[in-house]
């Protein structure tokens, strides 16, 4: 008997089969005959369109796309025409430059908020309106204000990380133990020391669960941000492929994205398990 | 006679304000401890003595009056006054050798890396956990986690060991091993020691005197019971000695009956300042002083 582990593996490889086979009938009219293209209309649209299958690639054409990108990932051959590879690098510089300033702002001033009942009742209405703003609303003032499009990106970036951040911060430092601080107190350890070997390990397992959720928040919110501010990312790749009409290059965006997007997650689980301790 | 007073509790009192309605825990308590000696302090639950406990660590604040230790008023925590936790409060993200080289190197800013560790070493194999250095307090068994607690704590050589119930929380067997450790420990250090319980044997096993306090609020020293059993008293033996019973009875007939009733009718001569320090009771030992019992004991 194998284990589950195994058993999970082999249905997902059927799952993943069964999708494909189904996803390839489907674009090539399979055995129950999709909607033939009207002789007629074929005629209209010119010779080149005569007998055409639709502009929904099937997997193959995909496999095949994604492998040609996965050969030349870091080609540029001007402004509409760069490797996959290096859109994805502009993007996560993008988010890793953002994302970064964040944490940079979110972590001293959680830090105050979680210690000071004054400072979190003064700041919270603030935090509590700014939360729920789409980071894209930010998008035309950030345009008008910034005056560069590239920051502008970046300050989404920074504006939708930092609210998971703080909150977190400010609730994992509200939360370390009375106990925990009372040794720290008879041992007269001093606000410095206190803070980076008592409160800052007591709360790191929050400060990481925050830093998860933004990670994961700023990497939805890239792709947005540049399909409007275009130029470079892969948020602005996958806009010019539509408008290309390039199906097969949107579809291959997408699995690069979602794998960016779980490595991201992963690395920060993975700190995220290395500050956790047991009780 | 600076000896008697070591530490000196003077009218303390502690209030709490909810609303508009003031809550007294107690007001001017009056309590003097000698150094060296082993203090237990029993009552029942809500009748201040954490409260009490926590203004001597100086993690909380009376709002009247003062307590002087070793001749100068406390104002907050100080490592001269160590705590010993009833949740042990070990540092979880830390080693045991982690926990109590913190405290180290909290006491001795200035000393090296390997000085700190080898005195936390040291303290560790005092507690006998020689062995179980490099593991997390979520490895450890609740005993083990207090043994923890106790190193940390006489790792910072304080004047004063405060004790809240440090060992209510642990099974029967093994509150009788760490009391046996912790009566060692202090007695070989001559430990000056406050310790809060509320288990009557645990009292008359450990402690040299034995405060009694009247239930809150409102809570007084009632009385101050001076323990007739001989110092190197042993647990196993505790029980057959003459003294045990009689003292054990006085103690248990405070806690039900005498303590509910002693605000009420205070006996004549009562000085809150100045609370009796008992040694008569139904039974008790004639006349003679701990101290003489002591010596009767090791010439005997």
């Amino acid at each position: 008997m194998i284990g589950v582990r195994a058993r999970a593996a082999l249905l997902s490889a059927f799952i993943f089969l069964l999708s494909m086979v189904v996803w390839h009938m489907a674009v090539h009219g399979g055995g129950a005959g999709g909607p033939a293209l009207d002789p007629e209309y074929a005629k209209l649209m010119g010779v080149q369109m005569a007998g055409a299958k639709s502009a929904m690639p099937g997997p193959l054409d995909v496999g095949a796309k994604l492998v040609e990108h996965l050969r030349h990932p870091f080609y540029n051959n001007g402004p509409n025409d760069k490797g996959l590879g290096l859109q994805l690098l502009y993007s996560i510089g993008r988010v890793a430059l953002g994302y970064t300033l964040a944490l940079a702002a979110a972590l001293p001033l959680g830090f105050l908020i979680g210690m000071s009942e004054l400072a979190y009742k003064a700041l919270d209405p603030f935090i509590q309106i700014l939360k729920p703003v789409s980071p894209l609303a930010w998008m035309p003032l950030a345009l008008y204000t910034i005056k560069d499009s590239g920051l502008s990106a970046i300050f989404v970036i920074f504006i939708c990380s930092v609210w998971p951040m703080l909150i977190n911060t400010a609730f994992g430092v509200a939360s370390v133990r009375k106990e925990w601080l009372n040794v720290a107190r008879t041992l007269e350890v001093g606000p410095w020391r206190r803070a980076i070997t008592v409160i800052l390990p007591a709360a790191a397992p929050t400060i990481l669960t925050g830093m998860r959720i933004s990670v994961g928040i700023a990497w939805l919110v890239i792709v947005a941000a540049e399909m409007l501010v275009g130029g470079t990312g892969i948020g602005y790749f996958v806009w010019n492929e539509w408008n290309n009409l390039s199906i097969s290059n949107v579809i291959v965006a997408i699995l690069m994205i979602g794998l960016i997007g779980m490595i991201l997650d992963q690395m920060l689980a993975r700190c995220q398990r290395a500050v956790t301790f047991p009780e | 006679m600076a000896d008697e007073r070591f530490i000196s509790v003077e009218g303390i009192a502690r209030r709490y304000a909810v609303g508009d309605h003031v809550t007294t825990i107690f007001e001017d308590l009056w309590l003097a401890l000698p150094k060296g000696a082993f203090t237990c302090v029993i009552g029942h639950s809500g009748c201040g003595k954490t409260t009490v406990l926590n203004i001597l660590a100086g993690l909380e604040s009376p709002s009247e009056g003062a307590v002087i230790v070793d001749g100068h008023e406390i104002s907050g925590p100080s490592l001269d006054r160590a705590v010993i936790f009833q949740g042990h409060a070990l540092l979880p993200w830390k080693t045991v050798l982690g926990n109590v080289a913190y405290a180290v190197a909290s006491r001795w800013k200035t000393a090296s890396r390997t000085e700190i560790r080898d005195r936390a070493q040291r303290y560790i194999d005092l507690v006998g956990l020689r062995g179980s250095e490099h593991k997390r307090p979520a490895e450890l068994s609740g005993g083990m986690k207090q043994r923890v607690g106790i190193a940390r704590a006489l790792s910072i050589e304080p004047k004063i060991l405060l004790m809240d119930e440090p060992f209510s929380a642990l099974d029967a067997l093994t509150r009788g091993a760490l009391q046996d450790e912790a009566r060692r420990l202090c007695a070989e250090a001559g430990q000056t020691v406050f310790m809060i319980t509320h288990d009557v044997d645990e009292a008359i096993y450990l402690a040299d005197r034995i405060v009694l306090m009247t239930n809150g609020p409102g809570a007084l020293v009632a009385e101050i019971v001076e323990n007739p059993l001989p110092r190197d008293r042993a647990r196993d033996a505790l029980h057959h000695a003459a003294a045990y019973y009689p003292l054990r009875n006085h103690l248990i007939d405070f806690l039900v009956t005498r303590g509910g009733a002693f605000r009420d009718n205070l006996p004549a001569g009562y000085d809150r300042r100045r609370p009796p320090v008992t040694t008569q009771w139904p039974g008790a030992p004639i006349a003679p002083t701990p101290m003489a019992m002591a010596t009767n004991f090791a010439t005997r």
